[in-house]
């Protein structure tokens, strides 16, 4: 795609422990656009945060890159020595970690961890490291004056804009954000969430945003990518996805499982049993034994991403050869 | 009254409510022992708990609701106040044979379900030790039947083929199935549940939601369900209490407080909850969602740095429950009754027994 | 800025993780055969043992017995030589292995159960049994060790033997108790201790059958530990004449060779060497066979045995 910021084509990631390797992420094709807002969504285990860290290149044993290309802005990152990461680490595209406390180091100030970071990945002075520090700062609405503290004197979700200040500390294109608000209370995520769009829109970055929570991304993304088991199940334009019942049977099953606040109380059905061993997936469609629309072939044929409109679904309920020969199928489920 | 209590009778004696606390206190000195710096976790909390309801105690981080659990599980002491289950003092159960009926009757169920179990042992391990401490009238073989029927209550089936696994061998949604298995194997009347699916995946969450409202049918128990999220408190609670701060700022039925929230922080909560069915509009996000000032709090309502509302004397007076609406009540100055409640009460309620079992 | 990532990386990894489930002793073989430098600690100590249990497999001669040449050097007849009183001295050796490591065993067993008293006893119980406990440890851990292991050996003269190991068990338990102490610590945060309290069950019980049971590699890694230490700090105390000297070990070897001279490059150094080298191997094989349990304890330290795939073409 012309101009896209982000093109990951296969990408696949192997973890290689002592009983064979295990396929985490599974031949990922992902687009992002300069200034767009991707939400990536799935459950524990789904691999999202393995890809992230994979586009990332931040993969370390027994994780890695098995097969498939990251360009980004032209450049194939796979093939990028460490020399040349690190120009473009920090200063092009940045990440912001889980859990702050991960990430921030308890025994340093954010003033000093600022100054890690900047003398790391460029070469300012003095002067300009701490004006441009204060600047991030105020820019995600902390008072500079905080520089001075330790990540244990401030809030959760102060910690949590910090780190988007550090992740913002070169004005970088891209910022890929893994599940930032989850530890997080309500009230705040939401002023969280809100600032990052403001920040966002302001400054012109992409993000990709990787949460298991789909209600929390779903209001501030522009196209959203639920992920099952290592693959790709659905992608497309957040509205289309909530426009009409979601594609594919498992991203309609997560959108059902959050109870509402508003509306009429339903009975809530989740999706019931767990996603597969990665070691051991199942033959066919990967969500086939809890999908509750299954069909016979279903167990034996993997589905491609099959585009329907402005999405494309892993579903075989999309895959035309299959339904014509279940006509009944296909139209107890599609819209 | 030292005598345990062997009846298993499903009624509250003569009356009185399951669990009861009146004024409940609990605060923590923060540093050395010179430290003048007390954090009032919990403050003068009065709520009633009675048979076959849930009860959703809904907050913020910092804002008492697992402190009230801990109080409840008696794994703190209170600093005042009183908690009655069944009509007794909680305080006055001093020897082993009584602390240990209490807590047979009233286990907990924790958050995290990965730090939740003895890695080292398999997942039968809590629920035959609950046994083996609660029900020693039943022997070996009884036992078995009972791990076996628990498991199976929970949704943990083949019930034989579970109960030999290890954790790591299940997933989070699993694991917290076995801890409600090993809180039904005591037969309690009250199940603390602490925040038990905010660290489940919410794919998940529905499953243990409808395990919970399933318990309140088929086993008859309370549940105390302590969570920071309206929405799941929506689906399976019959009354919410709201607490800020270590106060309880509201209390009602839940499609009341829902519909017809009357404290400024129960409206702030609700305006904040992300439903992605919802159509996107404009919000107002002024709020930061600053932690609560608990440590040495000052007179006035704690709500009060962050309330649209706040007048002068939020920050004199400290607002009491007063009501609102039958059965609801909120701790608010410039909240407004529902017409009919304003004519009828126009006093605070004043601390002790409530009248009627809400 | 890197590292980091990769913790949030393990959390998300799908692999089976290597349990607790299993029974410890299929875990430790487990372990100990999956690591090289482990499993040659292993051998080697068990044929350490071997030797101890079995010395007459080895050498027919009585170590003891003084009627030998005296003082030559390594020949057919006597493959170490003999010592300054006509001694073989390779008998010597071999049967000298065996209360070198009973000694080892013993007090190594004594420090560890020591500290994993006062250790976890202070973690668990936390406020003023704590900090009373803490200071009694620490007291242990800064009194200078030879000095005391010194006066304590000399002043229990009578004992022999027993004074060693007393000796070695006072001076030795502080350190592991720190450890077991703070591994205690991070439990607290562990909601299973806290489960277990509200159940209804007594602290000794949270202790003795909740907490020491996650603690096995840490204990069995201590031991092992605690076991380098003691077999050359025991050599070292004989050597200086404290203990039974009437008693065959290889450190008293070591103080009788420097008596006579053997060691200044007298007429037989291998008299000192021998037991020398015996010392270095005997703490070689327990500090190999520790490996295993730090791999245990983190897996993160295992070494990644296929050969690195090479980057997407």
């Amino acid at each position: 795609m012309p101009g896209a910021l982000l093109e990951v084509r296969d990408l696949s990631v192997d973890y290689i422990t002592d009983a064979g390797n295990v396929r985490a992420v599974d031949q990922v094709d992902l687009d992002l656009q300069p200034g767009e807002f991707l939400g990536v969504v799935g459950e524990s285990g789904c691999g999202k945060s393995t890809m992230v860290f994979a586009i990332a290149q931040l993969l370390f044993p027994p994780a890695e890159i098995a097969g498939g290309s990251v360009t980004f802005k032209g450049q194939d990152m796979v093939r990028l020595g460490d020399t040349e990461l690190r120009h473009i680490r920090w200063r092009d595209y940045s990440v912001v970690m889980q859990s702050a406390m991960n990430a921030l180091n308890p025994m340093k100030s954010i003033e000093a961890q600022f100054r890690d970071t900047m003398r790391a990945h460029g070469d300012m002075g003095t002067e300009e490291i701490r004006e441009r520090s204060a600047e991030v700062l105020r820019i995600v609405g902390i008072d500079p004056v905080h520089l001075r503290s330790y990540p244990h004197q401030l809030s959760g979700g102060m910690r949590q804009r910090a780190m988007i200040a550090m992740a913002l500390l070169f004005t970088p294109e891209l910022v890929m954000m893994d599940e930032p608000t989850s530890a997080l209370d309500v009230v705040a995520q939401r002023s969280l969430m809100s600032q990052v769009k403001q920040l966002q829109e302001r400054l012109g970055f992409a993000v990709i945003f990787v949460t298991h929570d789909m209600s929390v991304v779903a209001r501030y993304s522009d196209r959203l990518l639920v992920m099952y088991a290592g693959q790709v199940a659905e992608v497309g334009p957040t509205r289309a996805m909530f426009e009409s019942p979601p594609l594919h049977p498992y991203s309609r099953g997560l959108l059902d499982a959050f109870p509402s606040i508003h509306g009429p109380r339903r009975e809530l059905i989740g999706i019931p049993g767990s996603p597969p061993d990665l070691g051991r997936p199942p033959s066919g469609c990967r969500f086939q034994p809890r999908c509750p629309v299954a069909m016979p072939p279903c167990s034996s044929v993997p589905p491609r991403l099959y585009p329907v409109r402005r999405s494309q679904v892993r579903c075989l309920l999309y895959d035309e050869a299959i339904t014509e020969a279940a006509p009944e199928r296909q139209a107890a489920v599609k819209p | 009254m030292t005598t345990v209590d062997t009846t298993d009778g499903r009624g509250p004696a003569g009356g009185a409510p399951l669990l009861r606390t009146v004024e409940l206190t609990r605060h923590f000195r923060l540093g050395g022992l010179l430290s003048n710096r007390v954090l009032h976790a919990v403050d003068d909390l009065t709520i009633t708990i009675a048979d076959r309801e849930i009860v959703a105690l809904v907050g913020e981080s910092g804002s008492g609701k697992s402190t009230v659990a801990r109080l409840l599980a008696r794994l703190y002491r209170p600093t005042r106040g009183t908690i009655h289950y069944r009509g007794r003092s909680v305080e006055s159960l001093r020897s082993r044979a009584d602390i240990l009926w209490y807590r047979g009757q009233v286990p907990m169920v924790f958050q995290d379900p990965y730090s939740s179990m003895n890695p080292v042992f398999r997942v039968s391990h809590g629920v035959s030790r609950n046994l083996r401490l609660h029900r020693r009238e039943l022997g070996r073989a009884a036992r078995h039947d009972e791990a076996e029927r628990v498991f199976e209550a929970v949704g943990l089936t083949p019930a034989a083929e579970m109960l030999s696994k290890f954790p790591y061998e299940m997933s989070g949604g699993q694991r917290q199935r076995v801890g409600f298995a090993q809180a039904l194997a005591l037969r309690p009347r009250l199940i603390l549940a602490d925040e038990p699916v905010s660290m489940l995946d919410v794919s998940i969450r529905a499953g243990v939601l409808n395990l919970m409202a399933d318990l309140r049918q088929r086993e008859e128990v309370s549940i105390l369900y302590i969570t920071h999220d309206l929405a799941s408190a929506r689906y399976v609670a019959d009354r919410i209490l709201v607490m800020y701060a270590g106060h309880l700022v509201e209390t009602g039925p839940t499609e009341v407080v829902l519909s017809q929230p009357k404290h400024p922080y129960t409206q702030l909560l609700l305006s904040a909850v992300p439903d992605p069915r919802e159509e996107v509009s404009v919000e107002a996000t002024t709020d930061l969602g600053e932690p609560p000032r608990v440590i040495n709090p000052t007179e006035g309502c704690r709500f009060r740095f962050r309330c649209p509302l706040a007048i002068d004397e939020c920050s004199r007076v400290t607002p009491r429950l007063r009501p609102m609406g039958p059965e609801h009540q909120a701790a608010c100055h410039v909240a407004t009754p529902d017409p009919a409640t304003a004519a009828t009460a126009s006093q605070p309620i004043a601390p002790g027994p409530p009248a009627e079992s809400v | 800025m890197a590292a980091p990532a990769m913790e949030a990386n393990l959390s998300a990894a799908p692999a089976t993780q290597e349990g607790f489930g299993r029974a410890s002793f299929q875990r430790f073989s487990a372990a100990i055969l999956r690591n090289r430098k482990a499993t040659a600690g292993l051998l080697l100590l068990l044929f350490l043992a071997f030797v101890a249990a079995f010395p007459q497999v080895f050498t027919r001669v009585d170590p003891n017995a003084a009627i030998y040449p005296q003082a030559v050097g390594p020949s057919g007849a006597h493959w170490l030589g003999t010592t300054q009183v006509g001694q073989d001295v390779y008998a010597q050796l071999i049967w000298g292995t065996r209360l070198t490591l009973i000694i080892t065993v013993v007090a190594g067993g004594g420090a560890t159960l020591l500290s994993v008293l006062f250790g976890v006893a202070a973690a668990y119980f936390g406020g003023m049994v704590d900090r009373v406990l803490s200071v009694f440890i620490d007291i242990f851990l800064i009194i200078p060790t030879l000095p005391l292991l010194i006066i304590l050996a000399a002043y229990l003269t009578g004992a022999g033997t027993v004074a060693i190991i007393a000796a070695l068990i006072v001076t030795g338990w502080a350190f592991s108790a720190r450890q077991l102490r703070s591994q205690g610590l991070s439990l607290r945060t562990r909601d299973f201790l806290e489960a277990a309290r509200v159940r209804g069950e007594r602290s000794m019980y949270v202790i003795f059958a909740e907490i020491l049971p996650t603690m096995t590699s840490l204990l069995v890694a201590n031991f092992m530990g605690l076991a380098t230490y003691m077999v050359a700090t025991a050599a070292g105390l004989q050597f200086l004449g404290l203990g039974n000297t009437s008693e065959v070990t290889w450190g008293t070897m070591l103080y009788y060779a420097q008596n006579n001279d053997a060691i200044q490059g007298g007429s037989n150094p291998w008299w000192a060497l021998a037991p020398g080298f015996a010392v270095v191997l005997m703490g070689v094989a327990f500090a190999l066979l520790n490996y295993a349990f730090d791999e245990i304890g983190n897996p993160a330290l295992r070494a990644v045995r296929r050969p690195r795939a090479r980057r997407a073409a």
